[in-house]
């Protein structure tokens, strides 16, 4: 048996800061490099000192694979590779590539600028970072070295983001990062083949949680959002500037045109035009209808949704808006917030996960008062709405995925420790499969069966289809493949015996047997082999008999009948030592007879 | 391994390829030169080409091919709807074929001949841009034929070809000339696609992995890689080591293969295509500034967009940058569109401006700032407002037979301001003008046709070393208008050669001799190894086959499963070794050990002769003899007597090494 392990230094029994050490067939794989939004001091990045305590890690890990461009999934990639030091490849699908340099530029700005954090990446890290970059396209095999083999499948969840399918050999792990099985207003759901990996390390935010159809969801999103506008309320809806944001912008769009609305919707993205020119690049990744229409009318060219100022936020009146980062944790939605938050006609839309330590997490577990780090505090008035907008599988999700790859082992990451136990069971009881949920730093270990690569020279391969052809079909019968394995230098063939003996470069030596007997019969020697050709057919049953010239032959052994007309006959049994058993029943079965009837 | 030909055009090629019982079809080209042969369908009817005169064989007059033929400065056209040339119908049941292979967008225009009303039940594999941009090409083939119909068609000229002047009564197999599909059948045949990635491993039936390399040619061209455990056929069909816009070529793993396939060489080996694009951005300004317009026929996709790019510079370097270029294709927003967003299929230095994010062609640009415009006919809402003069019009089709281009020809012809340049190799264009004689408009002809010239094949088979390469019989000769430039051939020195033309069936004789198949560990664990040799250790098996989708595995045989099929009764006398533990005796049999082994066993009796061949041992007593050479022992011996025999046996066996 061989060996699959698996250590989390991140998003075991946890969200955020994914990172996952992967070991297969003598390589070591990082699954992601996030950073943890809830934390300022160093448990924000992956503890990378569990890999090597000191100094670079390229000659440790043989490569990296980031899944999409969360920063809970990459946050931590410039750390590794500038800070840390590592040199060897990384992958990542090309809208990745993209878009994860502008969110890393954009957190490390808040971090530098408005913490005061000094020890972090600089702008030039991360330039140098994506440069290390190898970017790949989906269904592409992509060869890291001439054993390891990696595969992108689309996931759906954000602009880019993919499932890894990480090969060493016979043994396989399928990464699922983040996806999503429902196909929403922008995006497609994920797919994979059967592809069968000896492992599927799969994401877990929504364990235990069914949803609804997205339709309904769009719909109370929208009677939230109006209600709260009707009243006067300013509604803040926290996103983060890719992903998320461009799907509630076509709702939030669509919906204004139909209803005619007039209320002001705020996108407050510096970069919204070019954030929504990455998605007009890359509409080869976004859903078929988005595709389909783009050249007549592309769904990111927005309507009714204006770019954001920071005056705004005193403005009277009711207005929508939606603001960067999307857990509440810094910038702009947070300022927003702290503005909004104590005027209860306000509301505040959640529109996907929050990390625990965030405010986000905070507000949403009923928290009326937020302590900031200045001492200041606020009063949270405003009522706080969750939508499940961000998109992660859910129960039925990951069932499902589990049943398109069928994997033979399953391990949860990226979710809480006690939805992951309940979503374990379900798996053990549905699927019937070993499912494991290692936390940080716990190594887990999965057992694959091991298979062995031979060569079969193709004549025997092809003797033995004939012969099993020629048989009734019944599938019930074995099919039975006889032959000599030469083992050469670290080759393993099997081939037909006489091949065998050639590339070995020796001879066969054939003991053969003959032995005669006599038997009574009046007719003719020709007429006495038919006869007992018909005997041994008879007697024989599931043996391949044949009759040719006056000869039986039954496998190597052959029966040949000789003398003149008179009574007596000389019959003949020949056969080699290796049908020894065959050969001296059948000698049997003629002395036995005495004469032939 | 058989290799079938079923196209006559190298450019357009149609394969079909016999291995490991699949059947396999490599690309569907569809040569539009037939259509030359009819004269061009007008938008707007054209008094000049009505009035054409009839054409009739001399002393003949056959009312049924009355109407059908006309004439036009000596050239004899056929008056009806074009017709095509589809692959050999007869060589290859369509029925049969489990995949067919696309390289590229313009090798798959006979897609619907083959997959609609044939019974074809297989699956098509092409990339995605090669799915969306070979759309484009078949629809807008479509919409350029129906938008003209024509009320009857030509069919008795074809009884009389051997009466016709040439070209015509060389026509290959008129009779099996095709009118173009329809819309439906271009939708459900482009419907069997499946969209595949570069490098993609695909399996095919167990029996086959196909996978798609970049070809470098065009937007999602690719070359094939169709491989067994041990064998590897690659089929290279339009490629480009020269770099424009597409993603590079890449030769890795078309590198040792047993068969290469090599076809789609240019159709222009003499026209450098960088000279041609000088020329003819130089040919544009002048006739601009003479206040000439310019028109160039292409196709909706491909080369045109590096002609926007540079002609769109040099305008501006020369200062015309006020020149409006035109667009008209029905496909021409899309094409625009899809070229901008398939930033994965292209160069590198194109593929980075997405990182920025920036359009990674200039023609999005081009059309925001009202440089190019497009249309999708010439009758579409604003065409005729913004046409302004002199201007650069491009629009399909290239041979001139149909499409935008008609009516501008027709409009410009007699007008020696303005100039057509011929870019797309695909039709000589001298023929392409033919019907439009007599002509006042210049002609420029500057083909730029970017796959592999000679030289760049022939290093390339160099670099490749395949066992055997096939290519088009027309590439061992020269082109017949270069007759004497021996160097516009494939070098056939040093190498297994094999040529093919349309109708021909060559067999590849790839010997495979081995497969993989997977061993199961406990079986494994228990196999006995004897070594024969240092280094070489043999081991007989008895196992179970088990065989699923084309892949094999050797697994321990179920106890309660007889190896031997049952029989009645085969008495198994004790310390017999079953079958599963059959062993193989090889080596020279030492005869003294043998003897002392004998009278050992109480054998001492035995007489030994020696002869040419070997030894007789005479056991006179038990009245047996045992021949033995050198690669055998034989024992003839008396029925009855078997308790001698199996002592023989054993002994001889004990006196022999085994496997």
């Amino acid at each position: 048996m061989s060996e699959i392990r698996v250590i989390p230094l991140g998003a075991g029994q946890d969200v955020g800061r994914s990172c996952i050490i992967v070991q297969i067939g003598g390589k070591n794989i990082m699954l992601d490099c996030g950073m943890h939004m809830g934390y300022n001091d160093e448990r924000r990045f992956p503890d990378l000192s569990f890999i090597v305590a000191e100094g670079p890690l390229t000659s440790f890990i043989d490569c990296v694979i980031i899944s999409h461009f969360h920063l809970d999934h990459c946050g931590a990639l410039p750390y590794l590779t500038e800070m840390v030091g590592y040199s060897g490849p990384i992958y990542m699908t090309h809208p990745t590539k993209a878009i994860a340099p502008i969110l890393l530029e954009d957190m490390r700005r808040i971090a530098v600028e408005k913490k005061g954090d000094g020890n972090f990446f600089t702008s030039q890290m991360i330039k140098d970072c994506m440069k290390k970059v190898t970017a790949v396209t989906l269904h592409q095999s992509l060869m890291v070295d001439n054993q390891l083999e990696i595969k992108a499948y689309y996931a759906g969840h954000v602009l880019g983001a993919a499932m890894f399918k990480i090969t060493v050999g016979s043994q396989s792990v399928v990464y699922t990062g983040d996806y999503n099985m429902t196909p929403d207003r922008h995006l497609g759901a994920a797919w994979i083949d059967k592809c069968r990996p000896d492992l599927l390390i799969t994401e877990s935010t929504y364990a235990t949680t069914i949803r609804d159809s997205k339709r309904c969801r769009e719909r109370d999103f929208l009677k939230k959002v109006t209600e709260c506008i009707d009243r006067g309320g300013k509604v803040l809806i926290p996103v983060f500037a890719l992903g998320r944001a461009q799907e509630l912008c076509i709702l939030l769009d669509t919906h204004w045109e139909r209803m005619n609305l007039k209320t002001p919707v705020y996108f407050a993205v510096g970069l919204t035009e070019k954030a929504n020119n990455y998605y007009k690049m890359f509409i080869t990744w976004t859903n078929q209808n988005v595709k389909k229409t783009f050249v007549q009318r592309n769904m990111f060219d927005f309507k009714h949704i204006k770019p954001f100022d920071k005056s705004y936020i005193d403005n009277p009146g009711a207005m929508v808006v939606l603001a960067p980062p999307g857990m509440l944790h810094a910038g702009l939605s947070l300022q927003i917030f702290k503005k909004w938050a104590p005027n209860e006609s306000n509301m505040v839309i959640m529109p996907g996960f929050c990390v625990v330590g965030t405010v986000g997490h905070k507000i949403l577990n009923g928290a009326k008062q937020i302590e900031f780090e200045s001492r200041q505090t606020v009063e949270v008035k405003m009522s706080v709405e969750y939508m499940s907008f961000s998109a992660h599988a859910d129960a039925k999700g990951i069932m499902q995925l589990i049943q398109y790859c069928e994997p033979k082992n399953v391990l949860l990451v990226h979710g809480e420790a006690e939805k992951m136990e309940f979503l374990k069971e379900k798996i053990k009881q549905e699927f019937d499969l070993d499912c494991y949920m290692p936390a940080n730093g716990e190594t887990c270990t999965i057992t694959t069966p091991y298979r062995i690569p031979i060569d079969v020279s193709l004549s025997l391969l092809k003797a033995e289809n004939s012969k099993y052809n020629a048989q009734p079909p019944n599938p019930k019968n074995a099919r039975v493949i006889h032959g000599v394995l030469v083992v050469k230098d670290s080759s393993l063939c099997l081939m037909d015996v006489d091949e065998a003996c050639k590339e070995a470069g020796i001879n066969r030596h054939i003991i053969r047997f003959t032995s005669t007997v006599r038997l009574e019969d009046p007719s003719p020697p020709s007429k006495t082999a038919e006869k007992l050709y018909k005997l041994f057919k008879e007697k024989l049953v599931g043996w391949n008999v044949g009759l040719t010239d006056g000869s039986i032959s039954i496998e190597s052994v052959l029966v040949k009948v000789e003398g003149s007309e008179d009574e007596q006959k000389n019959v003949y049994v020949s056969w080699t030592n290796q049908d020894e058993e065959l050969g001296s029943s059948i000698l049997e079965i003629l002395q036995s007879m005495g004469h032939v009837s | 391994m058989r290799l079938y030909c079923l196209s006559s055009h190298p450019n357009k090629p149609c394969y079909v390829l016999r291995f490991k019982e699949i059947v396999m079809m490599l690309d569907c080209g569809l040569s539009a030169q037939t259509a030359l042969n009819f004269l061009p369908l007008p938008l707007v009817p054209s008094s000049r080409l009505a009035n054409l005169p009839a054409w009739m064989p001399q002393d003949t007059v056959d009312i049924q091919l009355e109407g059908e033929l006309k004439e036009c400065m000596g050239r004899v056209f056929v008056d009806s709807a074009p017709e095509f040339c589809p692959p050999l119908t007869n060589m290859i049941d369509f029925s049969e074929i489990d995949v067919i292979l696309i390289s590229n967008y313009s090798s798959m225009l006979a897609l619907p001949f083959i997959t609609e009303n044939t019974g074809f039940r297989g699956v098509v594999y092409a990339t995605e841009p090669t799915l969306q941009i070979g759309r484009l090409f078949l629809e807008e083939l479509v919409e350029y034929i129906e938008q003209t119909p024509k009320r009857n068609q030509a069919k008795f000229w074809k009884d009389i070809l051997h009466l016709l002047p040439s070209p015509l009564c060389d026509s290959f197999k008129p009779k099996t000339w095709r009118l173009l599909y329809k819309l439906s059948e271009v939708q459900s045949s482009l419907s069997r696609i499946k969209v595949v990635g570069y490098d993609e491993k695909l399996d095919v039936y167990g029996a086959l992995k196909v996978t798609a390399v970049s070809s470098g040619y065009c937007l999602g061209s690719s070359n094939w890689v169709i491989s067994s455990d041990y064998e590897k056929v690659a089929y290279v069909s339009g490629s480009s080591t020269l770099t424009t816009h597409p993603r590079p070529m890449d030769q890795t793993v078309l590198r040792n293969s047993n068969v290469l396939i090599l076809t789609g060489l240019t159709q222009t080996p003499t026209a450098n295509p960088d000279t041609m694009l000088g020329e003819l951005c130089m040919a544009v300004a002048m006739t601009l500034r003479a206040n000439g317009n310019v028109l160039i026929p292409c196709y909706p996709s491909g080369v045109v967009y590096d002609l926007f790019e540079c002609l769109s510079s040099h305008l501006d370097n020369s200062s015309l940058s006020t020149i409006p270029m035109f667009f008209i294709s029905p496909v021409a927003d899309m094409s625009l569109g899809y070229s901008n967003i398939l930033a994965e299929w292209l160069s590198n230095t194109k593929q980075n401006k997405v990182y920025l994010p920036e359009e990674p062609f200039p023609h999005g640009y081009l059309v925001k700032t009202g440089r190019l415009k497009h249309y999708k006919r010439i009758y579409s809402d604003g065409f005729s407002t913004d046409f302004r003069q002199p201007c650069v019009v491009f629009c399909g089709h290239p041979s001139l037979r149909f499409g935008d281009a008609v009516h501008f020809i027709e409009q410009w012809g007699n007008n020696p301001l303005h100039t057509v340049i011929f870019t797309e190799p695909d039709f000589p264009y001298l023929e392409a003008l033919a019907p439009y004689q007599p002509l006042t408009m210049k002609s420029v002809h500057c083909p730029i046709d970017t796959s592999l010239n000679f030289t760049q094949a022939n290093k390339l088979i160099r670099e490749l070393k395949p066992s055997t390469l096939v290519v088009p019989q027309s590439y061992t000769i020269p082109p017949p208008n270069h007759a004497h430039r021996s160097e516009l051939v494939i070098d056939q020195e040093s190498r297994y050669v094999i040529s093919i033309q349309r109708g021909e069936v060559v067999s590849l004789a790839v010997k495979r001799q081995m497969a993989k198949v997977s061993l199961c560990p406990t079986l494994a664990d228990r196999i006995n190894c004897s070594e024969v040799r240092s280094g070489i250790c043999l081991a007989t098996i008895t196992a179970g086959l088990y065989v699923k989708d084309n892949q094999h595995k050797i697994l321990e045989l179920p106890d309660e499963t007889p190896v031997v099929p049952k029989k009645r009764r085969l008495s198994k006398s004790e310390g017999e070794s079953s079958s599963n533990s059959m062993r193989y005796e090889w080596g020279i049999l030492d005869m003294d050990l043998f003897i002392r082994k004998l009278k050992q066993e109480g054998i001492s009796d035995a007489k030994v002769e020696q002869n040419n061949s070997g030894y007789i041992i005479h056991l006179q007593e038990e009245d047996t003899l045992i021949q033995v050479e050198e690669k055998s022992t034989h024992i003839y011996c008396e029925a009855a007597d078997t308790q001698l025999r199996l002592k023989l046996r054993n002994i001889l066996m004990q006196c022999l090494s085994s496997f």
